[in-house]
């Protein structure tokens, strides 16, 4: 018999120390995480594909199903990928390896990251832990939802418009998308490349400091990558003395708050200044009004280009057709769910001759200034505060047929994955029994602060991330 | 009415870096189809380009040879279309910052130096390499099947667009000339038309000779030698002279010249105008070559091929000068010169004889050369032949060639040239009557008749003396 590891409250670095021990064999915990999917994710379907057998001598890790895993199929949540199976390890898969970890399985995602929900996966949704009824957020919804149910200890998601924040808000999880750059994008199937991001999720500050000192520095593969100015800190302190914490004054006016995220985020502002924080009112004035727009222009037009490569001459599915270019009409068509065509059609017209100006061009002008806004605040605070998501999880199909009310979902975390900057999601408390989530951004390489900002909040909130429904 | 032919150039050139542009697969022929590839270069979901950085100083080393001006800051576009021999969809290239701007290339002609513009050269990748089966014409449409070999996909491939300076054809060809020794010069590509590594499509308007107006331009594709290139640009100036002289009006078309037929054929034109929707690549970052490393690149210039032909056309007269620089003759010249020869002479010998010969010149040890050139009318035309054929041989010695004098001696010869024109009274008769381009074929009858080893200066006069006594 294997041991009983309860993996639903087992935290990655527990389970690195049970590993240590040898209290647990890396194949029996893998085992243990098996019998978890087993038992749960027929429900969840946070698991596109698990891997029967542990390759490490450390402890499992889930990996979203963009990433690319040597000889594992990676389908991206698309129908055009499916049977595609990589040759070669996405640099992060091939660190995750390197340090021992086992591969757990590949986890569910909108097809291409393309989603809020998951819903827009082309094989079908995953669903909350919280409750089932509920979306678990999106992109990465796969892996925020196998960490909130103890399916993995930690796992690996990406971020281009908040595809690791917000999901790790609706599950009550810690999610990391980190300073553009820090972590390679080599091998992971692109959405928008200028804001694509690597990030951990987990169920701790301290794993996701781990896991992301694991993934991060300069690759050779990847031209946009640079060597971390400063080691990874695991945050041990409990006090927030001096810290300057920056709200936007936008915050108060946003409607789509709902008011108990309100609530949970102005409860989560109390406990920071009781342990020291200075908190302080700042100044977003563009990001909120433009940043949806001025994403919406430029995640499109990368992925209308991204997305090309899918053409049916090389790998994935094909259409057969009497000439090439009805084979590759035929193959796409066929081949793309809504989502990755709607992006491909608003992104192509972005970068159309005569509207290449008014469209892309004057997005990257809107995304200089809110890169300035960004840094203007934070040359006054260590970091800003938001909620994640302006709403807590809400239930499967409510925006499927609404693509306006799912991009506002990711208002809040936006403007500042087109400032380049990392943002930190802790679960800050309840809303009607749902978690809801702080969002912590800090400057360019600023993830210490935040991992040290978020490990002291998270011990004085005192959030329990299992699903109140599995609670003994 | 006289009409004035207005020709600019788009020359591709390959350069024989040892890797790609933008993986590490190895660049270059021979390989088996599809053995030289990696996720990179074939697309796969995922992999990201990274620069061959030897291939941006290659760019840059170009750019300062044209004249150049090197902007601190080059960026890399996508330029966006399906075809399968463009696995991602689009082609990674400099558009609007490109790493050399506004240079010119000065060509040598006899009223002075033509001033040819290049309005840049950028960076590229090279696309696959597609072969179509059946259907016609060897294209994509109506093809039973494509075949694509992605070797040659992602090859560094430098574009280098000229100003519309060039007024003829011949001109076109000229330029095409010098610009291709220089690339070679630089070292940079071999930039050979046959194997693809040079090509050049030819942008052509003409005008009313004295206007400066630019009317609509054609474009000429697929042609694969600088003697198409000139045929082509002929062809198609011709055509369009006719048009606007039978009072209709040139359309902007791409043409293909068949040198077989010596015919241009239109390409079927498209139904919509091409939007490549160029934006920065968002996997790189932009080129910022250093102060330093421009410097370094300049000082490492050698002296140019126009350069050389202006040094050594005092000498010489410019086509020969011309001829011998572009054809990479010229250092081998100088070491024949050095060493004393006639540089006239040595000129013709190298260009005619030594080429001739299929000699390699990098192997000719110019102080052997010059003992040839200078003894060349002393010893028998078969012995010189033989030299020089044998003169890039490793351890060649002119010596044994130098050993065999010619006949000069007259009274030796005289009794042969006699009985020579006695023996054809017919041409004699003719010589006499005016046809002196007869000549020729006494020298050879009285070199048949000593089995080369006449003297054919000393020949001549003795024969032109008794023909004309």
């Amino acid at each position: 018999m294997a041991p009983v590891v309860d993996t639903l409250r087992l935290t990655a670095e527990d389970a690195l120390a049970l590993v240590e021990r040898k209290e647990v064999s890396p194949g029996e915990l893998h085992g243990a995480y098996l019998d978890a999917i087993g038992e749960r994710d027929g429900e969840l379907h946070a698991y596109l594909r698990t891997v029967e057998t542990a390759e490490g001598a450390s402890i499992p890790v889930a990996l979203k199903d963009v990433i690319s895993t040597k000889g594992v199929e990676t389908t991206a949540g698309s129908k055009i990928l499916s049977g595609y199976t990589p040759v070669f390890d996405a640099t992060v898969a091939a660190r995750c390896k390197a340090s021992g970890l086992t591969l757990l399985g590949k986890t569910n995602t909108d097809e291409f990251a393309m989603g809020s929900s998951t819903e827009n996966s082309a094989w079908g949704p995953s669903h909350n832990p919280w409750d089932p009824a509920l979306v678990p957020g999106g992109s990465g919804g796969g892996t925020a939802a196998a960490v909130s149910a103890g399916l993995a200890p930690w796992g690996l998601g990406t971020d281009t418009g908040g595809s690791i924040k917000q999901p790790s808000a609706l599950c009550g999880n810690v999610g990391l998308r980190p300073t553009y750059g820090t972590v390679s994008r080599y091998g992971v199937v692109a959405f928008a490349s200028s804001l694509d991001q690597v990030g951990p999720v987990a169920k701790t500050v301290r794993d996701v400091a781990l896991l992301y000192s694991i993934i991060a520095g300069r690759d050779p593969y990847d031209s946009t990558t640079i060597e971390l100015p400063d080691p990874v800190r695991l945050p041990d302190a409990e006090r927030l003395d001096g810290l300057r914490i920056g709200v936007p004054k936008q915050l108060e006016s946003l409607d789509a708050i709902e008011s108990g995220v309100r609530a949970a985020f102005v409860r989560s502002l109390n406990a920071a200044r009781e342990l020291g924080a200075d908190v302080g009112e700042c100044d977003l004035p563009t990001s909120y009004r433009y940043g949806m727009p001025c994403y919406y222009l430029i995640a499109p037009a990368e992925a209308s280009s991204n997305l090309a490569r899918y053409d049916g001459v090389r790998y994935g599915p094909r259409t057969e057709a009497a000439t090439y270019r009805e084979m590759v009409e035929r193959t796409r068509d066929e081949g793309f769910g809504p989502e990755p065509k709607r992006r491909i059609m608003l992104g192509t017209y972005a970068l159309s001759a005569g509207y290449f100006d008014a469209f892309y061009g004057q997005a990257q002008k809107v995304r200089t200034l809110l890169i300035r806004e960004h840094r203007e605040a934070l040359s006054r605070f260590d970091v800003i505060a938001t909620p994640t998501s302006p709403t807590v999880a809400f239930p499967l199909g409510d925006k499927a047929a609404d693509p306006l009310a799912m991009y506002a979902c990711d208002l809040l975390t936006i403007p500042s994955c087109l400032a380049g900057l990392p943002g930190l999601s802790i679960p800050c408390g309840l809303s009607d029994d749902l978690p809801v989530g702080l969002q912590l951004l800090g400057p360019q390489f600023g993830e210490n602060t935040l991992f040290r900002t978020g490990h002291a909040l998270e011990q004085a909130l005192g959030f329990d991330t299992v699903p109140l429904r599995w609670r003994a | 009415m006289t009409w004035e032919p207005v020709i600019g150039l788009e020359i591709h050139v390959q350069l024989k870096t040892r890797t790609k542009m933008f993986c590490r697969c190895p660049a270059g022929f021979g390989a088996g189809e599809n053995t030289q590839t990696c996720p990179v270069c074939l697309g796969l979901p995922g992999a990201l380009p990274v620069m061959n950085r030897r291939a941006i100083e290659w760019t840059v080393l170009l750019g300062l040879a044209l004249g150049c001006e090197i902007p601190g800051q080059a960026v890399f576009s996508r330029k966006n279309y399906f075809y399968p021999d463009l696995p991602k969809g689009y082609q990674i290239s400099q558009y609007d910052m490109p790493s050399c701007i506004n240079g010119s290339l000065l060509l040598p002609t006899a009223e002075g130096d033509r001033v040819i513009g290049i309005v840049r050269a950028h960076l590229e990748e090279d696309a696959a390499k597609t072969v179509h089966i059946g259907g016609h014409s060897g294209r994509i449409g109506g093809a039973d099947i494509s075949l694509v070999d992605y070797n040659r996909g992602g090859t560094p491939l430098v574009e280098i667009v000229t100003a519309p300076d060039i007024r003829s054809a011949d001109e076109a060809k000229r330029f095409l000339q010098l610009l291709r020794q220089t690339v070679v010069e630089l070292g940079i590509s071999d930039a050979e038309m046959e194997k693809g590594t040079l090509r050049v499509d030819a942008n052509v308007s003409v005008r009313p000779s004295g206007s400066v107006e630019l009317r609509t331009r054609t474009e000429i594709k697929n042609m694969n030698s600088f003697n198409f290139i000139a045929r082509g640009v002929d062809a198609e100036v011709e055509r369009q002279i006719g048009v606007w002289e039978s009072g209709g009006e040139v359309r902007q078309e791409t043409y293909d010249f068949d040198a077989a037929h010596g015919k241009l054929t239109a390409r079927r034109a498209k139904e919509e105008a091409d939007d490549y929707r160029y934006f920065p690549e968002p996997d790189l970052v932009p080129v910022e070559p250093s102060r330093e490393l421009v410097e370094r690149l300049r000082s490492e210039l050698p002296e140019l091929p126009a350069t050389r032909i202006r040094r050594i056309e005092t000498a010489l007269g410019l086509d020969r000068a011309t001829v011998l620089v572009t054809g990479g003759l010229d250092r081998l010249w100088e070491g024949t010169v050095t060493a004393g020869a006639d540089p006239v002479a040595s000129a013709n010998v190298i260009a005619n004889a030594v080429v001739g010969a299929g000699v390699e010149i990098g192997a000719v040890e110019p102080a052997e050369l010059a003992r040839l050139v200078e003894a060349r009318e002393r010893i028998p035309r078969a012995a010189f032949d033989d030299a020089i054929a044998k003169v890039g041989d490793s351890g060649f010695t002119a010596d044994s060639y130098l050993a065999q004098e010619t006949v000069s001696n007259i009274a030796e010869l005289e009794p042969i040239v006699d009985a020579i024109l006695g023996a054809n009274p017919g041409q004699v008769q003719a010589y006499r009557g005016g046809k002196e381009g007869l000549l020729g074929f006494f020298v050879g009858e009285v070199m048949k008749e000593t089995q080369g080893k006449a003297n054919a200066r000393v020949v001549s006069e003795l024969l032109r003396s008794k023909l004309s006594g």
